[in-house]
């Protein structure tokens, strides 16, 4: 089996929470906890949850845009965490992010041409190769560049923006390309656009995506497999059709069952979830799902299930498919 | 290459978008009332600048025979001081002082608040605590008491008053430049730019300053007519530039006891005082509404 | 919100102490040996080496530094060099009529600059609006000593109608208030050309905001439009407010010289003329302490009115 060309173990990110009068810190939020995971070269790996449960934070600790407390990170066998600056300066070309609010992603000061080439002029590339390559990018996206090139973002409509956003992303030809709920802020119409645009951009160039979503929906059209999140950590992950078909852990199905849906054999009576949300501050000890699972055990407050598998490539964190806790870490 | 059209995105005309600065001059072009402070600024500029060669007269050179003539009085447009000198000249001649008084001040604390604040909103941390903690010690005093205490302690004369009035605008200027690289550096486009690769003196050349001289310039130009004023004052308690010299302020502190004997020429130092702090202050009231950014 | 209290308490003190450290280190900043300045010019040598070793200025600087702070804690800020009174008794003096003149001005800034804004802001792109933004331009580009020296010049020496110098040498509440209208009005341009300006602008901000525009279409009586837009920017005219407050005591400075109106500033000026350091440090400390107080209870008063303010 080749090797994964993004392989994660153990992350960990938590943020201080500080009060008081002298500003101590008072508690930890626990964005990140125990994230472990592999992307094989070719493939979109789904990673999915509500609001809250980590995944923006998770996008920005691949790329080390906020660095992680633990863990190990790897790109095509590489350490990432301990690359020196020039090395992380050579590896942010192979890998990318696309960010989610297209209105703010953009300097409201440059041209989309300069926005774009400016990631070229960062890496050497002189200035009218660079502009050359923007405008062939933006050619590729679906932006005549001679239109919009010279515009501005605030002239430019969501789904156009997010489309010069890919291309900026895409101009470094990153192998990797990490997003982080690109279709979020668009209408329905252009979020189909712009996901067969990135479909149509991966087989062309072989990429390899981490896409990042809380719609159940668009995260089943897209993945091969899929990564399910909840208040930091991973409860269940496997193929895209594994999940649709029997979704192990409760939290799952109970995604599933809200997602809107044509196929009567999807829609569930009765949903598995109850109790309000949580927050990432104190999550509840154990299994942090276990304040609104409808099937919650006495064991599952004492110490966190460990992902099991359960299938092929199925795997699940859930007493209801572990014979016993794991040994305490 | 085709034209972009696609359900719910409407096809584009073809324009030449303006460029931001571009806007900025048109929109500036429009306002009636910033042309006119522009226009009377450039008069009062020229005018200081010029002062040697158009004021009639040499501007410390009086008699005593003719002091206090009134305004209109014979080969004297605007009357005489109390030590007989030509009040046109002098006022000519006091511009360039009370100008470059006015302002160096602000012109320093830009560039050095700036770097300060850029330097302490970016960095954050340590850093930003050291200098902003720094800074609130200096905005605990009221401008006007600043700037007499450090003349008092430095003593008089326009190197000074340039010194003490440029340390009270740097901690201004640091607060606002601070803040807006605060606000700008948590913005995606940064996050886009370090994703990319980038340095930081990259990101700050290219992403951040761009964005955030905007609102800086903005606010160095309303400290414009209090620095004007306070340079006046200064030199009007004494402390400022010293006699012989003309300067408005100190003009207006000289002239002060005549007011019994002759109405208007008293008055006219802090006219001119009062005309130039206003054409800077409309001047910046159209360059922020002008900097505005819209649509 | 305690906590933000607490907090603003614990910050104002790092600055009340490093202002402390540069008003202390004017003396010597000052050109010229220290002792100098607090002792007449004609003293012995002998007279000298014993006032300095009396100041200890004999001694380490930092030494120096928290002697002088300890006895300013006390409240013994030295004796004039001039007039060899206590600078503490002229200090307060001098303060409370400083107060009464920034008081008053306050007040009327306040109250015209509120009328002003409002009425600038309800009547928007009108001939009153452009009206009282004319007015704001002009109070706040006006220099404050010009403007006293004009009063004078129109009501004192033209017209004779009110007295130019001094607090009232005759007792009685008339002759007082004669002698405080024309520097009250002097003091108060500046802060109500700023007040109006900033009234205006948050009613506007308020004004536009969608919802209020669906009250008033809703049909929503004029009376509570008001009442809602005073309300809601009475955080920010707050602020404003306390600044110029500060502004005033600290400005008076330069009307008080044009006016002699026996206050702080006055005696600011007359330690500047007199180059009387001690009295000097005495009043830009009592001033400065004064702003930082100020300072903090407008933070402090802004929080309870709109808790949104506090943050961490």
């Amino acid at each position: 089996m080749s090797r994964p060309l993004l392989e994660a173990r153990g992350l960990r990110k938590h943020f201080p929470l500080r009060g008081g009068v002298l500003q101590r810190t008072r508690a930890w939020v626990r964005a990140v906890d125990d994230v472990s995971f592999e992307v094989a070269p070719g493939e979109t790996l789904g990673i999915v949850g509500e609001s809250g449960c980590g995944k923006s934070t998770l996008a920005r600790v691949i790329l080390r845009l906020i660095e992680p407390e633990a863990g190990v990170l790897r790109f095509d066998g590489e350490d990432v965490r301990a690359a020196s600056p020039s090395r992380m300066k050579r590896l942010r070309r192979d890998m990318q992010l696309v960010f989610q609010d297209p209105y703010a992603s953009l300097n409201p000061r440059l041209t989309i041409e300069d926005a774009i080439a400016f990631s070229l002029l960062v890496h050497g590339t002189p200035r009218r190769e660079a502009r050359e390559r923007a405008c062939a990018m933006l050619g590729r996206v679906g932006l005549d560049p001679g239109l919009h090139g010279r515009r501005y973002a605030h002239e430019l409509s969501g789904g156009q923006r997010q489309r010069v956003n890919i291309a900026r992303a895409l101009v470094l030809d990153p192998r990797l390309l990490v997003l982080d709920e690109p279709v979020s802020a668009l209408d329905k119409s252009v979020q189909a656009q712009v996901l067969n645009l990135l479909q149509d951009l991966k087989s062309e160039r072989a990429l390899t995506y981490v896409f990042i979503s809380h719609d159940l929906n668009v995260i089943e059209y897209v993945s091969d497999r899929v990564l399910v999140m909840y208040l930091g950590e991973v409860v269940e992950t496997g193929t895209a059709e594994a999940l649709a078909q029997s979704p192990k852990h409760p939290y799952t199905q109970a995604l599933f069952a809200s997602a809107p849906s044509m196929d009567p054999d999807r829609r569930m009576d009765r949903l598995p979830i109850a109790g309000d949300p949580p927050n990432a501050i104190d999550p509840p000890s154990g299994c942090r799902f276990r304040t609104r699972c409808a099937f919650a055990m006495p064991r599952c407050a004492e110490v966190p299930p460990r992902l099991v598998p359960v299938g092929a490539t199925h795997e699940v964190a859930c007493y209801l498919y572990a014979a016993e806790p794991a040994p305490v870490a | 290459m085709a034209v972009s059209v696609a359900l719910g995105e409407a096809p584009v005309v073809a324009v030449t978008p303006m460029s931001y600065w571009r806007t900025v001059g048109w929109r500036l072009s429009r306002d009636r009332a910033t042309l006119l402070a522009g226009g009377v600024l450039l008069l009062i500029a020229l005018s200081a600048v010029l002062a040697p060669w158009i004021a009639p007269y040499d501007p410390s050179a009086g008699s005593i025979r003719l002091r206090l003539a009134e305004v209109g009085a014979p080969g004297h447009v605007l009357g005489t001081d109390e030590q007989g000198r030509d009040m046109l000249s002098r006022l000519l001649w006091g511009g360039r002082m009370t100008l470059v008084a006015g302002l160096t001040p602000v012109l320093v604390a830009l560039v050095l608040g700036a770097g300060l604040g850029v330097a302490a909103g970016y960095v954050g941390g340590i850093t930003n605590t050291l200098i902003m903690r720094t800074m609130d010690i200096f905005y605990a005093f009221p401008a006007v008491l600043l700037a007499i205490a450090i003349s008092g302690a430095l003593g008089p004369g326009l190197a000074n008053t340039l010194i003490s009035l440029s340390i009270v605008f740097v901690p201004r200027v640091v607060r606002v430049a601070e803040s807006a690289t605060v606000q700008v550096k948590g913005l995606e486009y940064i996050a886009a730019a370090r994703a990319s690769g980038a340095g930081v003196r990259a990101i700050v050349r290219h992403h951040l300053l761009a964005n955030v001289l905007g609102p800086i310039l903005v606010f160095a130009s309303t400290q414009v007519s209090l620095s004007i004023i306070l340079a006046a004052g200064l030199s009007f308690l004494g402390l400022g530039v010293t006699p012989p010299a003309a300067e408005w302020g100190l003009m207006l502190n000289t002239l002060r006891q005549s007011i019994y004997v002759n109405a208007i020429v008293p008055a006219l130092p802090g006219l001119a005082i009062f005309v130039t702090s206003m054409a800077f202050n409309l001047l910046s009231d159209g360059l922020r509404d002008a900097m505005e950014i819209r649509g | 919100m305690w906590v933000y209290v607490g907090r603003r308490l614990l910050l104002a003190i790092p600055t009340l102490l490093g202002a402390s450290i540069i008003v202390f280190a004017m003396v010597h900043l000052a050109p010229g040996d220290p002792i100098s300045a607090v002792m007449p010019a004609e003293s012995s040598q002998a007279e000298i080496e014993a006032t300095k070793r009396a100041y200890g200025f004999d001694r380490p600087l930092p030494v120096q530094y928290l002697v002088w702070l300890g006895r300013v804690a006390q409240g013994d800020l030295g004796k004039s060099v001039a007039t060899r009174r206590a600078v503490i008794l002229d200090v307060r003096d001098a303060l409370a009529n400083s107060l009464v003149l920034a008081l008053s001005s306050s007040l009327l800034a306040f109250v015209l600059g509120m009328a002003m804004g409002l009425l600038a802001a309800f009547r928007q792109g009108r001939a009153l609006d452009k009206l009282a933004s004319a007015v704001a331009v002009v109070g706040v580009s006006v220099p404050h000593y010009w403007a006293g020296i004009i009063l004078i010049i129109v009501f004192s020496v033209q017209l004779n109608w009110l007295p130019a110098m001094g607090a009232a040498n005759d007792p009685g509440v008339v002759e007082y208030l004669r002698h405080i209208v024309l520097p009250t009005v002097a003091l108060a341009l500046i802060p109500l050309g700023v007040i109006t300006r900033v009234v205006r602008s948050a009613a506007l901000d308020i004004l536009n905001q969608e919802f209020v525009l669906a009250l008033r279409a809703k049909g929503l009586g004029a009376r509570r439009v008001f009442a809602h837009v005073v309300k809601n920017s009475a955080p920010q005219i707050l602020t404003v407010l306390g600044l110029q407050f500060g502004f005033q005591l600290g400005g008076s400075v330069l009307v008080e010289a044009v006016f002699s109106w026996p206050g702080t500033g006055y005696l600011l000026n007359l330690a500047i003329f007199q180059r009387d350091i001690p009295v000097l440090q005495g009043v830009i400390l009592v001033l400065a302490t004064f702003f930082v107080l100020l300072n903090l209870a407008v933070d402090l008063l802004q929080t309870l009115i709109d808790p949104r303010i506090a943050r961490h």
